[in-house]
């Protein structure tokens, strides 16, 4: 067997593989492609918030918006590692009285209320 | 019958798209159809070798949107083809002489003389590439069976779909169709290339041709000879035959079965 192996060398179907990675990485770039360009910054700004109290790698937090007809849905999905919670160590869980501290967040005017704040 | 604009892009470089533009101008012009080829290759003129008109540049694309030129003195006319015109593009660095409402008033104008407005387009997606596909009624998109080639032309489609007069208007959309350049049957059969079903499959737009490997196309360009002049060639067939479905005609797919060449041929023969 070896020597008809050798003789006959079964060569890969290449196309085949550059269909299927086609296939994922066109998947991937049209979902992403009419996101709204705030995306990744909010995506950042989930991730340095969530990793206050857990440890979270960049790519176990995703941020996607995806519409069907009237609905739009903006959807959120933070995975971690393995089955228990690892709390960050001298996180932001671990203080027993959590700092007053400035969180920053993203407004179009910074000179407007926040949106919770009742007019007049 | 209204003009049509039909814009020739890919994102990728290289595939064949002034190649295609000069063979896809000079099909309709053969079918008796006014048809006018403009390079919008702004710094990069080639469209002037393909068609083998170089030395008969005076003015370009710019001069006329700048008004330092009239549309009849740029517009150079096909000496094989009556019906046929070359409209060079400009030598100059400055990428952003392309100015939209310039452009669209040379394309108003031209509408009025020509049945099709064929544009040849730069590669990538600056500026250059965004002008050459706003306007465009038809879009086909040249690609070859290679992944990078498939994946960039699936942005220029999205960018199609998003970024073109039609889409921004919320008319009818710019159609799109696919014509596959450099495809070689031999190596489809062999596990290599991504096969005419696969690119469709992933591409799902509509294919308008399937233009073979030939080594006529090198030919056809050396000597500056659209191919579809060349009437020995499988891809100049092919590219008649695409302008033909371009046209609305129902035409078979040819040249996608390994050929069995005989020895007389491979030794004698042309592509």
């Amino acid at each position: 067997m070896r020597l008809l192996d050798f003789l006959f060398p079964e060569r890969r179907n290449t196309a085949l593989v550059a269909r299927d990675r086609l296939k994922i990485v066109l998947a991937h770039e049209r979902a992403s492609r009419d996101a709204p360009d705030f995306l990744p910054a909010l995506q950042q700004e989930l991730l340095d918030v969530v990793g206050r109290y857990v440890e979270i790698r960049d790519d176990m937090l995703r941020v996607n918006v995806a519409s069907a007809g009237e609905t739009s849905l903006l959807e959120i999905n933070v995975e971690l590692d393995g089955a228990n919670i690892k709390p960050v160590k001298n996180g932001a869980a671990a203080e027993t009285k959590p700092k007053p501290r400035p969180v920053p967040i993203a407004r179009p005017d910074p000179s407007s209320p926040p949106p919770w704040v009742k007019p007049g | 019958m209204a003009a049509k604009v039909i814009v020739l892009t890919s994102g990728k470089g290289g595939v064949g798209k002034t190649t295609s533009a000069a063979a896809v101008a000079a099909g309709l012009a053969l079918r008796g159809h006014r048809t006018v080829v403009i390079d919008f290759d702004v710094g990069l003129r080639n469209l002037d070798l393909i068609m083998g008109c170089e030395r008969r540049v005076v003015f370009d694309f710019i001069n006329v949107i700048n008004g330092d030129a009239k549309l009849n003195q740029a517009l150079i006319k096909d000496k094989r083809n009556d019906s046929l015109y070359v409209f060079p593009t400009s030598q100059t660095r400055d990428k952003d002489a392309l100015k939209r409402d310039g452009v669209e008033r040379v394309l108003d104008e031209l509408k009025e003389t020509f049945d099709y407005i064929v544009c040849d387009s730069p590669a990538g997606i600056e500026h250059g590439a965004i002008t050459a596909l706003y306007f465009a009624d038809v879009a086909i998109i040249v690609t070859n069976p290679e992944v990078s080639s498939v994946r960039d032309s699936d942005r220029i489609i999205g960018i199609l779909a998003s970024k073109s007069r039609r889409a921004e208007r919320n008319m009818d959309p710019v159609a799109v169709h696919l014509l596959l350049t450099r495809y070689s049957p031999e190596r489809v059969d062999r596990g290599e290339m991504l096969a005419i079903e696969d690119v469709k499959e992933i591409l799902s737009i509509p294919m308008l041709g399937v233009i073979p490997e030939s080594e006529s196309v090198l030919r056809a360009s050396n000597t500056g000879t659209p191919v579809v002049f060349d009437p020995e060639s499988a891809a100049g067939q092919a590219y008649l035959d695409a302008v033909g479905r371009l046209l609305g005609e129902q035409r078979e797919m040819r040249f996608l079965k390994t050929e069995r060449r005989s020895f007389f041929r491979t030794l004698f023969g042309r592509a």
